[in-house]
């Protein structure tokens, strides 16, 4: 099967969504000519022009803020946060409009709109370009949070997500856009709110999401030469979540590690684990761990970054560690 | 107010010490120096001609691209460049980098890489000046594209309820990231404009012209220090390269007009330089000794930088994160 990078797949089911329905356009800052932060709708302009390619001022609430309005009417806008951190400046757009006009309507409206943001760590950002934010997004009812963590998830996902007719937040990971992946060129579909097992073991369950998949199946490789099996649940829909795909995986292994790269403290890994422990509490063979990043702002320089963001050693002692 | 000859040459040395400063960031950080760079080439005249009209007590805040805003100030090149490299010596320990510097202590209260976010604070700021019934003044950089912020908004709106001692700096350098201001500004004559939303007084000037901003500064400096009210003073200039170092700057702009804001009659510090040939104030050798003096500074600032530490990672976030009280959580597993 052919090989693309993330952020070019991303690009085709951006560019596959426009050609199959007139009503699907984007919008954001300097995402025509410049073709976005990361060149993730790079040349988009030269084939759809400047209207479906809408360059917008820089202003964050303005950008979600006409996406719901434009979903409204019955068009399907694909808004690019350039980082997450900056959808902070859309909050109000997003939770308070976007998550609730559905629900303020007596269930009449839909909302068919896609956030697209990116976040996470490495590459010496600071503090204000780093942050994982997902599990704010998590945390309010009337969104769908999705964060696919290879190029064929993201291709199968977002086209999902374009044609859903719920407000979704779709976050990808800056610092995996130049990796490639198998993606076929016939057309296909992931369906949201369904996790993936993205390797099968027996010994321990990891659940991971977006970037640290991929430091999970690291990991777990490393592990199998000390004939530890670890089973990787990948939810890519954190909401609404796939319970049971975790939940079965808990019953088989016994164990739990979950992953990610926020902090820790509120975080997706404390929703799981609850979960976990509310449904398959009887299961468990030993505590539930969580990886996760440090307590504190992602700070610049890797030295400091990597002692911050969780890595693959570290979910190796996590793993271990409900082994003993 | 006519300058005098020594402020005008004082605002020349400090223009050259920011573009050196930045020529050499730049070089630097193409030799494996960490993170990014948004450059303010091109910039210089703005902060250099409105520094010399604030006092030691006056406060400024930045963005993104400010360097020249902080080197304008005072900021020490050895410190700036340390905190650039990840070096505990750098302002901010080497935990905050290009986008972030604060130097307390010469009242420069921080960037920030949110655009348009330092701007409600610059009135907060000014607000608590009020409060104390001090006579500070506080500066507000800030970029053509923030003013398409809500913070934008909301700041001066601030700012002109409470009169407030604030002056906001636009520094318009034409382009907010790739995409030029008139395109989402077409129907105003100059940004300078947008004050007339906020009642408050609006001044467009030349931004390469060191000597227009510097008379501009000494006018409104001592009236906004009165208690006159904010103002919104637009500095017209040009982004020589990209966005940040990464953006090779073309594709949204030909090479034909970024080489032309590069000409003598453009340029801020070639069009200043001219006018001290021109009269007497500077001859050509002692311009020379000035670049063999910034360069040797800027060498010793890079070995300074080079031979720092980098901050250990278990006292980066002691009493840093909260104050008085340690970080929590301070494990991954």
């Amino acid at each position: 099967m052919r090989e693309i990078t993330y952020r070019e797949a991303v690009r085709e089911a951006l560019r596959e969504e426009m050609k199959r329905d007139e009503s699907v356009f984007l919008l954001g800052e300097d995402i025509g000519v410049f073709g976005g932060s990361y060149k993730v709708t790079l040349n988009l302009i030269d084939e759809f022009g400047a209207e479906r390619v809408l360059d917008t001022p820089l202003a964050e609430e303005g950008i979600v803020g006409t996406a719901i309005g434009a979903s409204m009417v019955g068009m399907r806008p694909v808004a690019e946060i350039m980082y997450i951190d900056f959808s902070t400046l859309s909050y109000d757009m997003t939770i308070n409009l976007a998550a609730k006009l559905r629900f303020m309507s007596g269930g009449k409206l839909k909302l068919p709109l896609v956030i697209r943001t990116q976040e996470g760590g490495g590459v010496s950002a600071g503090p204000q370009h780093s942050q994982c934010l997902e599990a704010i997004y998590g945390h309010i009812p009337g969104l769908i949070v999705v964060l696919p963590s290879t190029p064929y998830d993201a291709k199968g996902l977002l086209k999902s997500a374009i044609r859903e007719d719920n407000p979704v937040v779709f976050i990808e990971h800056k610092g995996m856009y130049g990796m490639k992946g198998n993606v076929p060129e016939e057309e296909y579909t992931i369906p949201l709110a369904k996790g993936d097992i993205k390797r099968e073991g027996t010994d321990v369950t990891v659940v991971a999401l977006s970037r640290s998949v991929i430091f999970a199946l690291e990991a777990a490789e490393k592990l199998q030469l000390e004939n530890i099996s670890v089973e990787i649940i990948d939810p890519m829909t954190i909401k609404p979540l796939d319970e049971d795909i975790i939940i079965e995986s808990v019953k088989k292994t016994g164990r739990l590690v979950i992953v990610h790269e926020a902090c820790k403290m509120y975080g997706f890994g404390a929703e799981i684990a609850a979960t976990v422990a509310d449904k398959a509490l009887d299961y468990l063979d030993a505590p539930i761990k969580r990886v996760a990043a440090l307590d504190v702002p992602i700070p610049f320089g890797m030295r400091l970054e990597n002692f911050v963001l969780p890595n693959v050693e570290d979910i190796i002692k996590a793993v271990k560690q409900t082994m003993l | 107010m006519k300058l005098n000859n020594s402020t005008i040459k004082d605002i020349y040395l400090m223009m050259k010490s920011c573009r050196a400063f930045e020529e050499r960031a730049i070089a630097e950080l193409r030799k494996g120096m960490p993170g990014f760079i948004h450059s303010s080439v091109g910039a210089e005249a703005i902060p250099c001609g409105i520094s010399p009209f604030l006092n030691k007590e006056d406060y400024i805040l930045t963005t993104h691209r400010g360097h020249s805003d902080i080197i304008a100030r005072g900021a020490n090149f050895k410190k700036v460049m340390a905190e650039l490299y990840a070096k505990e010596t750098g302002y901010c320990r080497g935990v905050s980098g290009s986008m972030h510097i604060a130097a307390l202590d010469l009242n420069i209260l921080g960037a920030t890489g949110i655009v348009g976010s330092g701007i409600p604070l610059a009135s907060g700021v000014a607000l608590g000046s009020k409060l104390k019934k001090t006579d500070q003044v506080t500066v507000c950089y800030l970029g053509d594209g923030s003013t398409c912020t809500g913070a934008f908004h909301e700041g001066l709106t601030f700012a002109a309820a409470f009169d407030l001692p604030v002056l906001f700096v636009l520094v318009n350098n034409q382009y907010e990231e790739s995409t030029h201001w008139t395109y989402w500004g077409g129907r105003l004559k100059n940004l300078a404009e947008r004050a007339n939303g906020y009642g408050i007084e609006g001044i467009s000037v030349d931004g390469n012209d060191a000597i227009a901003v510097a008379e501009v500064a000494s006018k409104i400096i001592p009236k906004i220090r009165k208690g006159k009210g904010p103002v919104l003073l637009e500095g017209v200039t040009y982004r020589i390269y990209g966005h940040h170092m990464g953006d090779p700057g073309v594709g949204y702009r030909t090479k034909e007009e970024i080489e032309s804001w590069k000409a003598p009659d453009k340029d801020p510090i070639k069009r200043l330089l001219n006018y001290l040939l021109k009269n007497n104030l500077i001859t050509e050798e002692e311009d020379k000794e000035i670049d063999v003096k910034l360069n040797d500074e800027l060498d010793d600032s890079v070995q300074f930088a080079l031979e720092s530490k980098e901050v250990e990672p278990e006292a980066a976030f002691a009493n840093s994160v909260y104050c008085g009280r340690d970080a929590f959580n301070l494990s991954k597993i």
